[in-house]
């Protein structure tokens, strides 16, 4: 690369990237060594005492049943999220990649939903379905003779729960997999069909293989989406309930911090959260290649 | 009719309906998505007493004007903040936190592409970490670090912790590496500051970037939920989604669906019309610096 040009100044960039340094250090690093220390005591809610109790909270979390029902509910969870969602959108995509009438206005009518919060997407489908004035539950309790009573029936929160977040994650997966249809040569395509390949040939033999990046990519976006953002929805519908079977990570280090006070547990927990997101950007950047060469 | 002729109509009739395939399955996806939102808004036009009966009358009511009214002006009994303070809120930190992830992040990125100085790589990097630390792995000792500044339920507090972005840094970044560096290089020869050459050169020619880094950052602001959730505890400083939890929170016969719902779709609307406006710059934005 030839030599660029650049500014010399000897403080001028230091001014500049305060303000981000200052962020970052005071809301990210500090607050992360802060959990990785707490993690290590066990202290008091009310005084202000701290005992070293070392690796204690860690072993009594990976030996306790609770955790790993969490743990497990979780990757259930944002697997559930990842394949519904993805699946449902991409059928769509493939449909309005089509030379169609009207392509712009489907196009515009799956993306808005972008804009929509997870916390309202948890309100909207709590609405339909809450037993005593959902439209949905009151079809499944009359109609076809559901007892509906998600709050009191794991599978029917879980499903709920997974509907919900779904339904949110339709619009972001739909944006990405209309991109990634687009960037396929119609000459590949074409090639294709003078050779006598049927339409579903044609996908899954030239169209999925070049859309692969993007598909790794949705993998692993919605995987930590369902992971790490779907506390919203947790906290609106379901509160963890029944008992707390669908107490999520994400919802279980909130509530064992906030509600509990057990600032211990909460920060290992914390730091266990912390390594999976290490784990998953790493690999993220490992197998897709990202614009960060530095 | 000859056999031939019937061949030929089935065939042309098979060949419509195989062009109005992808129109039904695209027509079930909107549905999808818009009959929930539907149902919110039916709810949003009738009276408390017609939700409880359940079912509730699937058309729109007369009651609409009156819910908006209520819910603008004077909230829920069991949440008595109104929308129109809250909006006010979720607009202040939605703006706050977009517009101040663009200024911090185009000064970071100015300062990475175009100056060398000794801690460079170490702020890059710095900044890429920030990527693996999420507000849901940090948030007791991050409410601690707020609450000890004083800006528990300030707007300082709701803005100032969401404004790294590791993502607008990167694709300034990206953007700036693609501009020649002999247009810098000539600006300093005709004697502007570099600071001059940020303000009149190159913040103008990044405007595509910047409103494309607008959409998705407001829309992420907007829709803030654990962190207002964690430090506003004061009704006045409440944002429409924590408003929204507040109302619904509760044993179900007091709950007024009507109004928590209507304030529901208000606080879908500032996004979505942001979304529609600025859908061009919105999907390039997305597809290009997410991936």
């Amino acid at each position: 690369m030839a030599k660029q040009y650049e500014f010399k100044a000897p403080v001028l960039p230091y001014i500049l990237v305060l303000p981000q340094m200052i962020v970052v250090f005071l809301f990210f690093f500090w607050p992360a060594a802060q959990a990785i220390f707490q993690s290590f005591y066990l202290q008091d809610p009310f005084g202000g005492r701290m005992i070293f109790v070392g690796l204690k909270n860690y072993s009594s979390l990976l030996t306790d049943p609770d955790y790993w029902q969490s743990f497990t509910v979780s990757v259930a969870f944002a697997i559930c999220i990842t394949v519904s969602a993805m699946a449902i959108s991409l059928f769509l995509a493939i449909q309005a990649n089509k030379k169609i009438r009207f392509g712009s206005f489907y196009k515009t009518m799956l993306v808005w939903p972008y804009a929509v919060s997870t916390l309202v997407a948890g309100v909207i489908w709590l609405f339909m379905f809450n037993p005593n004035v959902g439209v949905i539950a009151y079809v499944l309790k009359h109609t076809f003779h559901v007892n509906w009573q998600y709050l009191l029936n794991f599978n029917q929160a879980f499903t709920l729960l997974t509907l919900a977040a779904s339904w949110k994650q339709l619009a972001y997966n739909f944006v990405f997999f209309l991109a990634g249809l687009q960037s396929v040569p119609a000459t590949l395509i074409e090639a294709a069909e003078i050779d006598g390949a049927g339409s579903f040939k044609r996908f899954w033999r030239i169209v999925f293989p070049l859309l692969s990046p993007t598909t790794f990519y949705l993998l692993v976006m919605n995987l930590v989406y369902g992971f790490f953002e779907t506390f919203p929805i947790v906290h609106q519908i379901t509160a963890g309930a029944p008992g707390k079977s669908t107490s999520i990570l994400v919802y279980k280090v909130w509530r064992d911090g906030v509600i509990n006070l057990d600032l211990g547990s909460s920060a290992a927990q914390s730091v266990i959260l912390m390594i999976m997101v290490i784990v998953m950007t790493v690999f993220q950047f490992r197998f897709i290649e990202r614009r960060v060469n530095y | 009719m000859t056999e031939q002729q019937r061949t030929n109509k089935s065939a042309r009739r098979a060949k419509a309906l195989r062009r109005l395939v992808p129109h039904i399955i695209l027509w079930i996806g909107i549905a999808i998505i818009v009959f929930p939102i539907y149902f919110i808004f039916s709810a949003s036009s009738h009276t408390s007493a017609e939700i409880q009966a359940a079912p509730m009358p699937l058309g729109i009511g007369p009651h609409l004007i009156e819910n908006y009214k209520q819910a603008l002006f004077q909230g829920t009994q069991n949440m008595g903040t109104p929308v129109l303070i809250m909006l006010k809120n979720s607009l202040i930190m939605a703006l706050g936190i977009s517009v101040g992830k663009i200024v911090v992040s185009l000064m970071a990125a100015f300062a990475i592409v175009f100056f060398k100085f000794p801690l460079r790589n170490f702020c890059f990097w710095a900044i890429f970490i920030t990527l693996m630390l999420p507000v849901e792995v940090r948030i007791m000792p991050t409410y601690k670090v707020i609450s000890d500044l004083g800006m528990l339920n300030t707007y300082a507090g709701l803005i100032l912790p969401m404004i790294v972005s590791a993502t607008a840094v990167f694709l300034f970044r990206q953007f700036f590496m693609s501009i020649p560096r002999e247009i810098a290089e000539a600006s300093q020869i005709d004697g502007a500051t570099p600071m001059q050459f940020f303000r009149h050169i190159l913040a103008p020619m990044t405007r595509t970037p910047i409103a494309a880094m607008f959409v998705i950052q407001f829309i992420y602001g907007w829709n803030q939920y654990l962190w207002p959730l964690l430090i506003t505890t004061k009704p006045e400083f409440y944002t429409l989604l924590i408003g929204i939890n507040r109302m619904i929170s509760g044993a179900d016969v007091q709950i007024e669906w009507q109004i928590a719902m209507a304030t529901t779709l208000l606080a879908m609307l500032p996004p979505v019309i942001v979304v529609v406006l600025m859908q061009k710059q919105f999907i390039s934005g997305m597809t290009e610096t997410e991936k």
